[in-house]
């Protein structure tokens, strides 16, 4: 993703309650033009209604929200140039395929060619130009769900919005769509934001995601400085597999009480007092020599083809450590092994409340 | 002969008359009422009041009704057996239609809003369709329900325009002869074929 993209959404300073609820708590966001955006977090963080506030269906308590420089607020959701693939999809039951996807353009009054002529256009796009007299009960998960996507991007929105698209498919359908999404945004060149709690669905579709935490955005990155360089420990425990320690800030990294000193990465960061110390289980190693290594007790060793996961225990620590390695691993189970890591890619992180898991 | 005796014929053409206007409207109201109360109330005394109608002995509801009339002045005619008819046919229209509702995805509408229709497109294109069986069903009901009855009709009515019920009720005064067994066929039968057909109607095609 080029740095000087235009930005498409603006929002700022967006607050909103349900009831005495807070679900936004001034929320600040960047949406760029053409992008593949992703909004992650638990259920109840916000992101929904977050969408629900971009589509028109709920009016914020404060802040504004701006759409290529364009007051978005004041703009009922029939007016708004944004459209919103439904997580139930939504599709018309007593319409046809055709129908279905004609009806947003009929609504706009165009001419019936042109309807007809974009309909089947948009139809090829998704691959369902048989099913155009078909009802949405007639159809699989995956051709409904194409249906609802045909449905939304033939008005040619700016924005599209999509709410957990995956969830309801089975596992072989989702990997397809996942690459089918990814396609259509490149072929449409619609800006996508894709709602969800699935952070490797997020991952691996997003040119950038937005992790939502209790009502605020945590960290907006890429998903490889997400998982790299996370600013928060909520962030680093919730994107990907990582092993964390707790101890006291000291220069070349953290003091743990028992374990003693562990080093790592502050990057150039100010951090004082308790922090928590994040590797990532590709990042630990089994020590040649003794410089800086932990001794632990291999308890188990799951094996899955490519890669290995060593799950680990130190006495006096409940957590279990992840390390993985590619390919089969030596390490047997009930032996103790030296751990080591490079202190570059262990990061320092200030103490972090939230984070849900020790 | 059944179609040669005048008294049947006029009680016929008076019981469609009030069979066919009051499921006209009580289909209606009762989408509307069904559709209102599904929208705006969580209440369970606000929709239990309002399928009381169906509940309540047909004949409180008659001398109910009759003197709600006489505290209005208001003559005795067909038109207030089709009024009375629609107080209890509307219940029974609002509840088959809640049923429905409570099946149909609750982001239809906001999905037509979603794509540029109004509120009234959305009403009209989306939620009066997608209900459409089920409001057909209700007014079967309605039909068959108003076709055959006698209680409320009969504290309703004006002297001169009797229903069918009241007119065999009335020739049944003076013996079972084998018109009145034929009538009775005859009704029966049409009440039967309604009520299978909205059965049909009601059965669930379009959702999972």
């Amino acid at each position: 993703m080029t740095t000087q993209a235009k930005n498409l959404i603006e929002i700022r300073n967006l607050t909103h309650d349900y009831g005495s609820v807070r679900a936004l708590d001034n929320v600040s966001l960047d949406i760029r033009e053409n992008e593949f955006f992703a909004l992650l977090g638990p259920s109840g963080c916000g992101k929904t209604t977050l969408l629900r506030i971009l589509a028109g269906f709920e009016t914020p308590l404060e802040g504004s929200v701006s759409l290529a420089g364009d007051d978005l607020i004041a703009l009922p959701a029939n007016k708004r140039p944004i459209n919103l693939m439904f997580q139930s999809y939504a599709l018309f039951p007593h319409m046809n395929v055709g129908q279905n996807i004609a009806y947003g353009l009929e609504r706009e009054k165009l001419p019936k060619a042109e309807i007809k002529s974009r309909v089947e256009e948009v139809l090829k796009t998704v691959g369902l130009q048989d099913k155009v007299k078909a009802r949405p009960s007639q159809l699989s998960g995956g051709q409904r769900q194409r249906v609802a996507l045909a449905r939304a991007i033939v008005k040619r929105p700016k924005l599209l919005l999509l709410d957990e698209p995956l969830s309801a498919l089975d596992r072989k359908v989702r990997s397809e769509m996942q690459l089918e999404l990814k396609r259509l945004q490149l072929e449409v060149g619609i800006t996508f934001v894709v709602v969800t709690h699935d952070q490797e669905e997020a991952m691996s579709m997003a040119d950038r995601i937005a992790v939502m935490v209790e009502g605020t955005v945590g960290q907006v990155d890429s998903p490889v400085d997400l998982y790299q360089r996370p600013l928060t420990a909520y962030v680093g425990d919730f994107i990907g597999e990582s092993n964390f320690f707790d101890g006291i800030v000291v220069p070349e990294g953290i003091k743990h009480p028992s374990l003693g000193i562990l080093p790592g990465n502050r990057y150039g960061k100010d951090i004082t007092g308790e922090a928590h110390l994040l590797i990532r289980p590709e990042d630990l190693k089994v020590a040649q020599n003794q410089e800086h290594s932990i001794a632990a007790l291999v308890r188990d060793v799951q094996f899955y083809g490519g890669a290995s996961t060593l799950v680990l225990g130190i006495d006096g620590r409940s957590a279990p450590i992840l390390m993985s390695q590619p390919g089969a691993t030596t390490a047997q189970r009930g032996t103790i092994v030296n751990l080591t890591w490079d202190p570059l890619k262990a990061i320092v992180l200030p103490k972090d409340s939230r984070r849900s898991t020790l | 002969m059944l179609i040669h005796d005048d008294r049947v014929i006029h009680g016929l053409i008076n019981t469609l008359i009030v069979a066919v206007g009051s499921t006209l409207l009580s289909s209606v109201l009762g989408t509307l009422l069904a559709v209102g109360l599904h929208r705006y109330t969580k209440s369970s005394f606000l929709n239990a009041f309002a399928l009381a109608p169906a509940i309540v002995p047909d004949i409180v509801l008659g001398i109910g009704l009759l003197a709600l009339y006489a505290l209005l002045s208001v003559s005795l005619g067909l038109y207030s057996v089709l009024l009375a008819h629609v107080v209890f046919s509307m219940a029974f229209v609002t509840a088959v239609v809640k049923a429905r509702l409570a099946h149909t995805d609750k982001y239809l509408r906001e999905a037509s809003m979603d794509l540029g229709a109004t509120r009234t497109a959305t009403f009209m294109r989306i939620t009066v369709p997608s209900l459409a069986p089920a409001i057909l069903a209700g007014g079967l009901l309605a039909f068959t329900l108003s076709l055959d009855e006698f209680v409320i009709a009969f504290f309703t009515n004006g002297p001169t325009t009797p229903t069918l019920p009241i007119v065999i009720y009335s020739m049944v005064r003076f013996g079972v002869t084998p018109e009145i067994n034929a009538l009775a066929t005859l009704l029966m039968l049409v009440s039967f074929t309604a009520v299978i057909f909205a059965q049909r109607m009601t059965r669930p095609t379009e959702e999972q």
